[in-house]
């Protein structure tokens, strides 16, 4: 059983006992790898999920390349320049929480939150940019099949960009807690590898929708 | 921790071991040992089996005459959806998840599931999603009536305006059913890959842990598109989308398509625990090894690959293009292959061995028969030109009853007196067990042999009425359900019987070798007193060497 993927944790049979959430104290010579479980799950719920987005990739793909009516009438098509800066905010947040994450390691806990919470500002901007540039459009979620697929994509995808910031909003409120994150934090890490999850759904919904149009 | 002396030091730890609620409460608490959780399991999948039965005793005496007599026809379509969808979600899928609950961590040698609290999360969903389901019967317009499948456009029909209609209810359960469903999945995939017993490698885990590991693995992979389909579905029902709508630019077929991607995986998803179940039974009942062991092991993988390629042979007829139909029937017929290796392993697993006809031996050598025919009947399906003819009528309902009853059904009450005694500690009455097997095995085939003749001949299925000339397959057909219904009752009798006061059972009654025989009937808490040490492989009958190093120290002295 491969540990590569755990983060570091400090072999303390004594904490492990009192934290242990399976009580079985009595076997403490056990070793328990509970934050390599966790990120091993958590890991093959997340390539899980891919396939939804996968999915709903396939289901645009195909109606684009066969359906007679695709966009609605009126419509030309999508203003792709406050989206690419969308776009670059939301990668770039992609490289801060991992420099915070870096932090994390290094026991640099004021840094950590620092650029924690400038990674929940950049994931804030693109959702608040999302916002923005639906008021803006010109057709809604009714207007054809176009419609239906634009909104179900971005909105799908903005409901985990927003899941994504809550995550981060209750690992930065447990950052607060002395010594919390001394013993592991897998939670963080989990909540950083969503992050980029989500990232990397973006640029291939931002291909699909706005550069092959 | 200082210098605190070692018997203070036990008896603190001693009162910290999780105390479960005593008797029948443990059994609706939220508990977080996969034993208990795999009883609530079982014993909620087998409610909703009977109700599920009960939907097809009204469904056979609505067919015993070609006229539609006995039902409104929409009622009847409300009855074959219902049925169809609670057997699926709510008795084969759960059913076989709480088997493997309650198995896959003894046979791995852990003390539990590596997710306990998502596990016990994730079976409550069940009695809520099939509660909510089962509350559509009281909508003003009734439940979902457009099939399990509930393809569009028929299913984003509604008259009445309402904006809360069956249809929507029925996504709505499938859609927690499937949140569900991948909880379960990760649990058991981490469970699988990271909590084996030292010493057990993969190629010494019981083949019914390969068929576990398999099918979660094709849960995983596949039923996202249903996800995806579904809440598709759901807007083109309630928020006026289009996405499968042709006037407005939208797609019927595409539905079919993210349908059955994963609802065809899904049948292998439910039929190889079934073949796991036979890799561990047949061999305790003919004292021989699994023959083949590491074939079996790696055919169930091949199967979960293969069994993701093949979904469009669904939608031969559904105007899909010659080039995609010829491909499908191709992979369609290619995972017949590793299906196949199976069954000659079971026929060599058997051949020559020192057979015991007890109850779950029957109930599995009968399963294996049935399911050969299945396998004769589905590749006939595969056949694009046989299925042309074919599609849609009662042959195909006869192929996946001698699959789901027949096979996947037996296998289960198989497993179910099988590790009855480890389950409960006590013996199921061994004559009743046989009367449910001889009733269970005419009845299967009484009802759904003559089935393929009326497909054959032209019976379309879901109708209420039909041409007179088929009233005879379908009087046959339903006395075998009558039968089949009947055979429930032995059953019922004798689990529930033998479980308040029937004899208590050894560790091992079937002198079997296996991690779960090595401890006590039922097994503690957190099974092993000390965790195995596996020094050889499964199936060492006939063998002397040992299955652990450690076999006084698994059980208190």
């Amino acid at each position: 059983m491969d540990s590569s993927i755990t983060s570091d944790q400090s072999a303390q049979p004594v904490l492990a006992i009192a934290n242990n959430p399976h009580g079985h104290e009595n076997h403490g010579s056990e070793e328990h790898d509970h934050a390599g479980n966790s990120m091993f799950g958590f890991i093959v719920f997340l390539l899980s999920e891919s396939v939804i987005f996968l999915s709903f990739f396939a289901g645009y793909a195909m109606i684009k390349l066969t359906t007679p009516d695709w966009l609605p009438p009126g419509v030309e098509g999508l203003d792709v320049n406050a989206p690419t800066i969308n776009t670059i905010v939301l990668v770039s947040s992609s490289f801060v929480i991992y420099f915070a994450e870096r932090a994390l390691k290094q026991n640099k806990l004021i840094q950590f939150r620092l650029l924690w919470l400038l990674t929940m500002g950049m994931g804030t901007y693109f959702l608040v940019g999302q916002a923005i540039e639906w008021s803006e459009l010109q057709f809604g979620l009714t207007s054809g099949v176009y419609g239906g697929l634009f909104y179900l994509l971005t909105g799908f995808h903005g409901l985990h960009v927003l899941i994504g910031i809550l995550l981060q909003g209750v690992m930065l409120g447990r950052s607060l807690i002395p010594n919390n994150y001394a013993g592991g934090h897998v939670g963080v890490d989990e909540t950083s590898l969503f992050w980029h999850f989500v990232d990397v759904i973006w640029i291939v919904l931002f291909c699909l929708i706005y550069l092959w149009q | 921790m200082t210098n605190a002396p070692i018997e203070t030091l036990s008896t603190a730890v001693e009162a910290l071991k999780p105390e479960l609620p005593p008797g029948w409460r443990r059994y609706f608490s939220f508990s977080t040992d996969h034993k208990v959780i795999g009883i609530q399991y079982l014993v909620t999948s087998f409610v909703f089996f009977l109700i599920g039965g009960l939907l097809s005793m009204v469904m056979r005496a609505e067919l015993i005459t070609p006229e539609s007599d006995l039902l409104d026809r929409s009622l009847y379509n409300s009855m074959f959806t219902m049925h169809g969808t609670i057997m699926i979600f709510l008795w084969i899928f759960p059913s076989l998840v709480g088997l493997a609950n309650y198995l896959v961590p003894l046979m791995i040698g852990a003390r539990d599931m590596a997710f306990p609290r998502l596990n016990a999360a994730a079976f409550w969903m069940v009695p809520v999603f099939g509660i909510l389901l089962m509350s559509s019967y009281f909508l003003p317009g009734g439940t979902a009536q457009a099939g399990w499948w509930s393809y569009p456009p028929v299913s984003t029909q509604n008259p009445t305006g309402n904006l809360i209609t069956g249809e929507v209810v029925w996504i709505l359960a499938v859609a927690i059913s499937g949140v569900s469903s991948i909880m379960g999945a990760v649990n058991f995939v981490t469970t699988i890959v990271r909590m084996r017993a030292p010493g057990m490698t993969y190629f010494r885990m019981p083949a019914y842990v390969w068929a576990v590991l398999s099918a979660q693995l094709i849960q995983l992979a596949a039923l996202p598109a249903l996800t995806a389909g579904a809440v598709m579905l759901l807007f083109d029902a309630v928020a006026g989308t289009a996405f499968f709508d042709p006037e407005r630019g939208g797609n019927p077929v595409l539905f079919q398509h993210f349908f059955w991607f994963y609802s065809h995986p899904a049948v292998y998803v439910m039929a190889l625990p079934a073949f796991g179940i036979f890799s561990e039974i047949l061999p305790v009942y003919a004292r021989k090894p699994l023959f083949g062991y590491k074939v079996v092991a790696v055919s169930s993988l091949l199967i979960s690959l293969v069994s993701v390629l093949v979904w469009v042979h669904h939608m031969y007829a559904s105007g899909t293009p010659g080039w995609m139909r010829m491909l499908f029937m191709f992979s369609t017929m290619l995972v017949a292959v590793p299906t196949g290796v199976k069954v000659f392993a079971w026929t060599a697993t058997v051949w020559r061995g020192k057979l015991r006809l007890d109850t779950p031996m029957l109930f599995c050598l009968g399963a294996i028969m049935m399911f050969v025919f299945a396998g004769i009947t589905g590749v006939m399906l595969a056949s694009v030109p046989v299925d042309i003819h074919v599609n849609n009528t009662y042959f195909v309902v006869g192929h996946f009853h001698y699959i789901v009853y027949g096979t996947i059904t037996m296998a289960m009450f198989g497993a179910l007196y099988h590790w009855f005694p480890k389950i409960t500690g006590r013996m199921y009455y061994e004559g009743l067990g046989k009367l449910h097997f001889i009733l269970a095995f005419v009845g299967t085939n009484l009802c759904f042999l003559p089935m393929h003749l009326a497909g054959l001949h032209g019976m379309v299925r879901r109708v209420s009425s039909y041409d007179p000339e088929f009233a005879f397959s379908n009087v046959l057909a339903s006395l075998g359900g009558f039968l089949l219904g009947m055979s429930t009752l032995p059953f019922i009798l004798n689990m529930v019987g033998a479980w308040v006061q029937g004899k208590q059972a050894p560790d091992n009654p079937w002198r079997a070798i296996g991690l779960e025989w090595l401890v006590s009937s039922p097994p503690p808490v957190e099974n092993f007193e000390e965790l195995p040490v596996v020094v050889s492989g499964p199936y060492g009958y006939g063998k002397s060497e040992p299955l652990v190093s450690n076999e006084a120290a698994l059980k208190p002295h």
